[in-house]
C-alpha cells in the first residue's frame, strides 16, 4: 500500500465534500476488492473516505419493495428473515457471495460501484429491475451498468441506498469460478408483473447483461422448457483457463434453465 | 517373514481413545504442538523482528526471457529510509557463488549434466518471471517496497518458452549458452534391449501419452528469512522458512558464501507447511545473511503471497509416452516410458533426481513387469525452477502406471482389479528386486487391495451407479494400487547414483538427572507432528511418561548435523536413529544398575523403565539411574562416564517402501462437466503406525493434494511463458467442501531394514491418489468413449470431452 490519509466522517455530506476536494480520493466500503488493490499497489489514493459512519446500513421491506441501505453487507441480507420472506432469491445470492469473512465485510453498494463482471449482485439488481439511490438521484438498473467495471455514477457520487421491487417468482443459479468461486456464469432470472426479466453476470466482456430471447420466451411461458432451444452465441463472452466463451456460453444455457426451475 | 497388522482408522472428537492412559507405540495421543499453533502462539520466522532490523524486497523480472541492458539504481537509493541495493555488481565483487545443485545426472553417453550457473541476483539475462534482479533494503518494508519501484531495469526481450516439448524444438529460445537446445541431460535407465526384444514378440502394446500438471505447493506460511550478523564474534544467523536447517548452513556456507560453518547458525523455528518447497535453498537466504554482514544490521525478507507464487519452486511438470507389451492373458512383459521433465530456468537442489532417481525407479511399480527401460530427457524452461513436492516423481509414475493399466484394461477387457492381481507382485517374491534398480524388502499389495475393495463397497458399485443414473448423474469408480520409495537414503547408494549429500540422520538423547528427557532431532517438523510421535517413540522405548519428552529441532546450534525431513524420512532415519541412541543409553544404564544392584551386566534387564536383576525382585527406575550418572558417589567412575546422553548417526540399509490402494468414486454433472468425489478410500501399508491419528492426517493431507492436482489445482504459463494462474484468484486450491470423508484404514508389513519396523506416510496420501481420482473420472465418462484425461480434470474438460461430438472443444 502506498500512504494515504485516512477520514471517517459521520454525515453525509463530509464525506462528499472530502470526495469533491480532494483529487485521487476514494471511498471505502468493506474493503474486499478495494484493500487488496491497495495492497498490490494498483491504486495511489490522496485520502479515503470510510462509509462506515453514515449510517448507510440496514434493511427495510415495504410490501413493495425490499430497500437496502448501501453499507449493508452482503452476511447482514443473506441472514435476514425479512428478505429472505420477501425475495428469497436476493438472500440466497448474498449468502453465496465469497466466504464468511468476505460476507462479514463485503457491501451491497461497494459491489454495485465496482461492477465487476464476475460479480453477483448486478444481476439481481439489473433482473429484478431495481433503482439505485445516490447521494444526488436515483438511477434505474438498466441505465446503471455500463460495461465492466463502469456505471453511471459519477466522480465522487455515493450509493446510498438500492430499492428491489418485489418479483412473483425470482431465483439465482451461480456457477462458481473454481478458484475465486465469483460468478463464472451467474443467471438471475425474475417474474415480475410486467414480465420476466433475464439477468446474466460473470459470462461477458461486457459485464451483466439482459437475455433479451429469453425474457421473451418465459414471458410467454415461465417453464425451464420454454428456454430448452434457446442459445446464447458465444461471441462477446470471456474466455479463461477455467471457460471458454463456448463453454459460458452453454453454462448460460444450463443456470437459466436450472434457475427457472428454482423459481 | 511379513508381519501383517491391521487397523481401521476411526478418530473423532468421541473416541476415547484419544489422550487415554496408554500414550505409547500405537496410541492416538492428540497433537502437543497444536495448542501452541491454534492459539496463536507459534513462532515462525516472519515472528521474530531483530534489534535494529531492516528490510528487504526483492526487484523481480516481470519479463519470462531478456537480456538486462542496464539497471539504474540511483533514483531508489536517493528514496526515504533506504540503506542499500545491490545487484550482482555487488555480489560479483565479494565473488558469491551462485545457487548450487544437490543433485549431478549423467547422460546417456557418460557426459555430466548442464549445470548452468544460478546467480542469486540475475546477471546478464532474466530467464522466468519472478527472477530476483536486485535487493531493496530500507528502514521499513513500505520504503523498501517504495524504492524497488524506483529501480529502473531496460530488458531486451527474448522469446520466452515455457512447454518443453517447445523448448527442445528446433530453433527455439537459448537459455543457458550451457545447455544447447536448452537439454540439461538426456538419461536413462533399464535394459532397452531386453524390452525390444519384449516388444517385438508381444501380443500387443498398448501406449499412452500424458502429462502431469505443474503444481505450485503454496504452503499456508510463505517462505521468510531473516539475516544477522554479530560483529563481535563474526558470526551470521539465519532465520528461515526451512525444511533442513543443516543443509541449508552446508550449501550457503560452502557454496555461496564461502563462510566456515561454525560461524553460521541456522535456525528453521516453527514453519508453516513444507511440501518440498522449503527443502532448497533459495537465493534470498543468501542475500539477507551476506547483507547482514555488509550492512552490519539484520536484514529481514518475508515473501508475499504472489510473489511466492513465482519464487518457490514449483512442483511435477512431466510429459511422459508410456508403452506397455502384453501378453495374450494381459500379463505385462516389458514397460517402455520416455519423459520430458521441465527443470524450469534453473537447477533447484534436488531437481534433477526427481524424474530419475525418484520416479523412473518406480516404474516396476507393484508390478512383477520383467523388463523396464525408461529415458529421461529434462529440459531447461523460461519457468520457475520445478523440485521436489509431496511424492517427489513418485505420484508421476504412479499416475503414469495406473493410467495405462486402466488404458490396458479398457483395450484388453480384461478387469482392471484382475488385470491388477495377476501382475502383482506376489507377497511370497520378497525382497523383489526390480528392473529399475530398486529392491523392495516387504508388502502385501494383495491384502491392501482386498481390504480398499471391501472398504469401499466395490462390489455395491453398480447399485451406486444405477441410483446415480436415475437421478441423472455420471457415476464412476477408480482404483489406483501403489508402491513409493521412501525413507531417503542409503548414503552409499545415492551417493553413487548423484547425490552431492548423505541422507543419514542423527538423534542426540539427553536424560536430565531427574528422569526426564530432551529429544535433539536432525528432522525437521513443518506440520507433521513430530513432537507427539517422536515423544511417544521415546517415552515408550524408555519407559518414561509421554510428558515428560520434549522434542528440539530446527537450529543448528541445538542439533546435531542432521539432514532434515522430506522424502517420508523422519521416523524411518530420524526415528532408528533415536532407537540408536536409546540402545545405547539402556545400554549404559544397564552398567550403572548393574553396579548399583550388584549384580553382573547380563543379568541386568531392562522393560518400562526399570533395570531388574533377572531372577529377583532387586528394581531401578531409569529416574535412578540418571540420577546416580550425574550425582556420581556410588559409581563405576574408572569404567563408565559420568552423565546420561547419548548421540547415534544412523544411515539405513535401503529405502523403505510404502505402498497401498485407493479408491475414488466421483458423480459428474453432465450439463456442466462438474465432478463431485463422492468416496475416497485409502488403504496403506506404511509399516508400523506410532500414531494412528496422525497417520490418518497425514493421508487424509496427502490425499487431498492428490484430489488437488487431478481435479483443481494447475500451474499454467502461456505460450510466452508468462504465469497465468499466478494468484488465488486463477489458482484453484482444493478447499474442504471440494473433498468427501476420506476414510482412511492401513494394512501393515513391517519394514525388515529397521529396528521399528517403520516406513513412512507423509506422501503416501499424495502419490496413490491422483490416478484413483482420473480413473474414476474416466470410468464415469464409459459412455462417451474417454480414454484419458490429463490432469485436472475441470469442468471445462470434460464437458468439452462429454461435447466432443458437438463442439470442436480439444480435450487434451
Ligand atoms: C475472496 C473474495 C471472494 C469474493 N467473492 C465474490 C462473489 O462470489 N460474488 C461477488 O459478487 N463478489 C465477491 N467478492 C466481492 C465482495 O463481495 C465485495 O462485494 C466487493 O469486494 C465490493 O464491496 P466492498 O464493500 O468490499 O467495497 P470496497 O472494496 O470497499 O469498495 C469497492 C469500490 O467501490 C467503491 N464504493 C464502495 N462503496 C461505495 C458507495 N456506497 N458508493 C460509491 N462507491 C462506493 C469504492 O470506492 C471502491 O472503488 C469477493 C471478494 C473476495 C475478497
Amino acid at each position: 500500500m502506498y500512504d494515504f490519509a485516512y477520514e471517517k466522517p459521520t454525515a453525509i455530506a463530509a464525506a462528499l465534500a472530502t470526495l469533491k476536494s480532494h483529487a485521487d480520493s476514494k471511498a471505502l466500503a468493506g474493503g474486499q476488492t478495494f484493500i487488496p488493490v491497495l495492497k498490490q499497489r494498483l491504486n495511489k489514493p490522496s485520502v479515503v473516505v470510510d462509509l462506515a459512519k453514515l449510517g448507510l446500513a440496514g434493511i427495510n421491506v415495504t410490501p413493495n419493495a425490499v430497500v437496502i441501505g448501501a453499507m449493508t453487507t452482503h452476511g447482514a441480507v443473506g441472514g435476514s428473515a425479512e428478505v429472505n420472506k420477501a425475495i428469497p432469491a436476493l438472500a440466497h445470492l448474498a449468502s453465496m457471495i465469497g466466504d464468511w469473512q468476505v460476507r462479514h465485510r463485503g457491501t451491497i453498494g461497494g459491489s454495485l460501484a465496482n461492477n465487476d463482471p464476475s460479480a453477483c449482485y448486478p444481476a439481481a439488481v439489473l433482473a429484478l429491475g431495481a433503482t439505485i439511490t445516490t447521494d444526488r438521484r436515483t438511477i434505474l438498473a438498466d441505465d446503471y451498468f455500463q460495461g465492466m467495471f463502469t456505471t453511471a455514477l459519477e466522480e465522487g457520487e455515493l450509493v446510498t441506498s438500492i430499492s428491489f421491487p418485489i418479483p412473483e417468482r425470482a431465483a439465482y443459479m451461480k456457477f462458481r469460478n473454481p478458484a475465486s468461486r465469483y460468478a463464472m456464469v451467474g443467471v438471475f432470472v425474475a417474474k415480475l408483473p410486467a414480465g420476466v426479466r433475464v439477468a446474466i453476470t460473470g459470462a461477458s466482456q461486457g459485464g451483466v447483461f439482459r437475455h433479451a430471447q429469453m425474457e421473451r420466451a418465459l414471458s410467454a411461458n415461465f417453464a425451464a422448457s420454454a428456454i430448452a432451444d434457446v442459445t446464447t452465441p458465444a461471441d462477446g463472452l470471456n474466455s479463461d483457463i477455467h471457460a471458454s466463451a463456448e463453454y459460458r456460453a452453454h453454462l448460460i444455457g444450463v443456470m437459466a434453465k436450472r434457475a427457472v426451475e428454482a423459481a | 517373514m511379513t508381519v501383517r497388522l491391521s487397523c481401521r482408522i476411526a478418530t473423532d472428537a468421541g473416541d476415547t481413545s484419544v489422550n487415554a492412559v496408554f500414550q505409547g507405540i500405537g496410541a492416538s495421543v492428540r497433537r502437543k504442538e497444536d495448542l501452541r499453533f491454534i492459539s496463536g502462539r507459534g513462532n515462525y520466522t516472519d515472528d521474530i523482528n531483530r534489534p535494529n532490523q531492516s528490510h528487504a524486497i526483492i526487484k523481480r523480472s516481470d519479463r519470462p526471457h531478456a537480456r538486462i541492458v542496464s539497471i539504474d539504481t540511483n533514483a531508489a537509493k536517493a528514496a526515504p529510509g533506504v540503506v542499500a541495493i545491490y545487484t550482482h555488481v555487488d555480489l560479483e565483487a565479494d565473488a558469491l557463488g551462485g545457487v548450487p545443485c544437490g543433485w549431478q545426472i549423467h547422460s546417456k553417453d557418460g557426459s555430466p549434466m548442464a549445470e548452468p550457473m544460478h546467480p542469486i541476483l540475475a546477471s546478464g539475462k532474466v530467464r522466468h518471471v519472478g527472477d530476483p534482479v536486485a535487493v531493496v533494503i530500507a528502514e521499513t518494508k513500505q520504503q523498501a517496497k517504495d524504492a524497488a519501484e524506483l529501480v529502473a531495469i531496460e530488458y531486451d526481450d527474448l522469446t520466452g518458452v515455457s512447454s518443453v516439448r517447445d523448448a527442445i524444438a528446433p530453433g527455439a529460445s537459448q537459455i543457458h549458452a550451457e545447455a544447447p537446445g536448452n537439454v540439461c541431460f538426456d538419461w536413462h535407465i533399464g535394459d532397452k534391449e531386453l524390452v525390444d526384444a519384449a516388444f517385438a514378440r508381444a501380443h500387443k502394446v498398448v501406449k499412452l501419452d500424458l502429462l502431469n500438471s505443474r503444481l505450485v505447493p503454496n504452503a499456508m506460511e510463505t517462505r521468510a528469512a531473516i539475516g544477522e550478523y554479530d560483529s563481535m564474534s563474526g558470526d551470521y544467523t539465519l532465520y528461515t522458512t526451512s525444511q533442513n536447517p543443516h543443509v541449508i548452513r552446508l550449501l550457503m556456507g560452502a557454496f555461496v558464501l564461502h563462510l566456515p560453518e561454525h560461524r553460521l547458525r541456522v535456525v528453521a523455528p516453527d514453519v508453516g507447511g513444507g511440501f518440498g518447497s522449503k527443502i532448497y535453498h533459495y537465493a534470498e537466504e543468501a542475500i539477507v545473511t551476506w547483507s547482514a554482514g555488509k550492512l552490519k544490521r539484520p536484514v529481514k525478507w518475508t515473501c508475499d503471497r504472489s510473489e511466492a507464487f513465482v519464487s518457490d519452486a514449483h512442483g511435477r511438470d512431466h510429459d511422459s509416452v508410456a508403452e506397455m507389451a502384453i501378453d495374450q492373458k494381459g500379463n505385462f512383459l516389458a514397460l517402455k516410458v520416455s519423459t520430458l521433465a521441465n527443470m524450469g530456468a534453473y537447477l533447484s537442489t534436488f531437481a534433477p533426481a526427481v524424474p530419475t532417481y525418484l520416479s523412473a525407479t518406480l516404474l516396476a511399480g507393484v508390478y512383477k513387469t520383467p523388463a523396464i527401460y525408461a529415458e529421461v530427457k529434462a529440459v531447461f524452461t523460461n519457468t520457475v525452477p520445478v523440485d521436489a513436492y509431496r511424492g517427489a516423481g513418485r505420484p508421476e509414475s504412479t499416475f503414469l502406471l495406473e493410467r495405462l493399466l486402466d488404458v490396458i484394461s479398457q483395450e484388453t477387457g480384461i478387469d482392471r482389479v484382475t488385470l491388477r492381481l495377476q501382475n502383482f507382485i506376489p507377497v511370497d517374491a520378497f525382497p523383489y528386486q526390480t528392473p529399475v534398480a530398486l529392491q523392495y524388502d516387504s508388502g502385501d499389495y494383495q491384502t491392501t487391495l482386498t481390504s480398499a475393495l471391501k472398504a469401499a463397497d466395490w462390489e455395491g458399485f453398480e447399485g451406486r451407479l444405477a441410483s446415480a443414473k436415475a437421478k441423472g448423474k455420471l457415476r464412476g469408480i477408480g482404483i489406483s494400487t501403489y508402491v513409493e520409495a521412501c525413507g531417503i537414503a542409503p548414503s552409499k547408494l545415492v551417493g553413487a547414483l548423484g547425490a552431492r549429500a548423505g541422507l543419514f540422520e542423527v538423534a542426540q538423547i539427553r536424560v536430565h538427572p531427574t528422569g526426564s528427557v530432551t529429544v535433539f532431532t536432525g528432522t525437521h517438523s513443518h506440520g507433521q507432528g513430530h513432537e507427539t510421535t517422536f515423544a511417544q517413540l521415546v517415552a515408550d522405548q524408555l519407559g518414561i511418561p509421554f510428558n515428560n519428552v520434549d522434542i528440539v529441532h530446527g537450529d543448528t546450534n541445538k542439533i546435531p548435523f542432521g539432514m532434515g525431513t522430506y522424502g517420508s524420512r523422519s521416523l524411518a532415519v530420524g526415528g532408528t536413529a533415536m532407537v540408536k541412541a536409546m540402545d545405547k543409553i539402556i545400554a549404559k544404564g544397564k552398567k550403572i544398575a548393574a553396579h548399583l544392584m550388584e549384580a553382573s551386566v547380563e543379568d541386568i534387564e531392562f522393560a518400562n523403565g526399570n533395570f531388574t536383576v533377572t531372577g529377583t525382585d532387586k528394581v531401578k527406575t531409569i529416574g535412578e539411574i540418571a540420577l546416580t550418572a550425574y550425582v556420581p558417589h556410588n559409581y563405576p567412575i574408572e569404567e563408565i562416564e559420568p552423565g546420561l546422553e547419548e548421540t547415534a548417526f544412523y544411515d539405513p540399509a535401503n529405502f523403505t517402501f510404502p505402498g497401498g490402494c485407493h479408491i475414488c468414486e466421483v458423480e459428474i454433472d453432465a450439463d456442466t462437466g462438474v465432478v463431485s468425489v463422492i468416496n475416497f478410500t485409502a488403504v496403506d501399508d506404511v509399516g508400523r503406525v506410532i500414531n494412528p491419528m496422525i497417520v490418518e492426517g497425514q493421508i487424509q493431507g496427502g490425499v487431498a493434494q492428490g484430489i488437488g492436482q487431478a481435479l483443481l489445482e494447475h500451474a499454467v504459463y502461456d505460450d510466452e511463458a508468462q504465469l497465468v494462474s499466478g494468484s488465488f484468484m486463477d489458482y484453484t486450491m482444493p478447499r474442504a467442501d471440494d473433498l468427501p470423508n476420506i476414510s482412511v484404514g492401513t494394512e501393515t508389513t513391517l519394514c525388515t531394514h529397521n529396528a521399528l519396523g517403520v516406513k513412512g506416510c507423509g506422501e503416501v496420501g499424495a502419490i496413490g491418489s491422483p490416478p484413483a481420482v482420473i480413473n474414476a473420472v474416466v470410468d464415469a465418462l464409459r459412455d462417451y468413449g474417454v480414454r484419458h484425461i490429463n490432469m485436472p480434470a475441470t469442468p471445462l474438460k470434460i464437458w468439452g470431452l462429454i461435447n466432443a461430438g458437438k463442439l470442436p472443444m480439444a480435450a487434451e
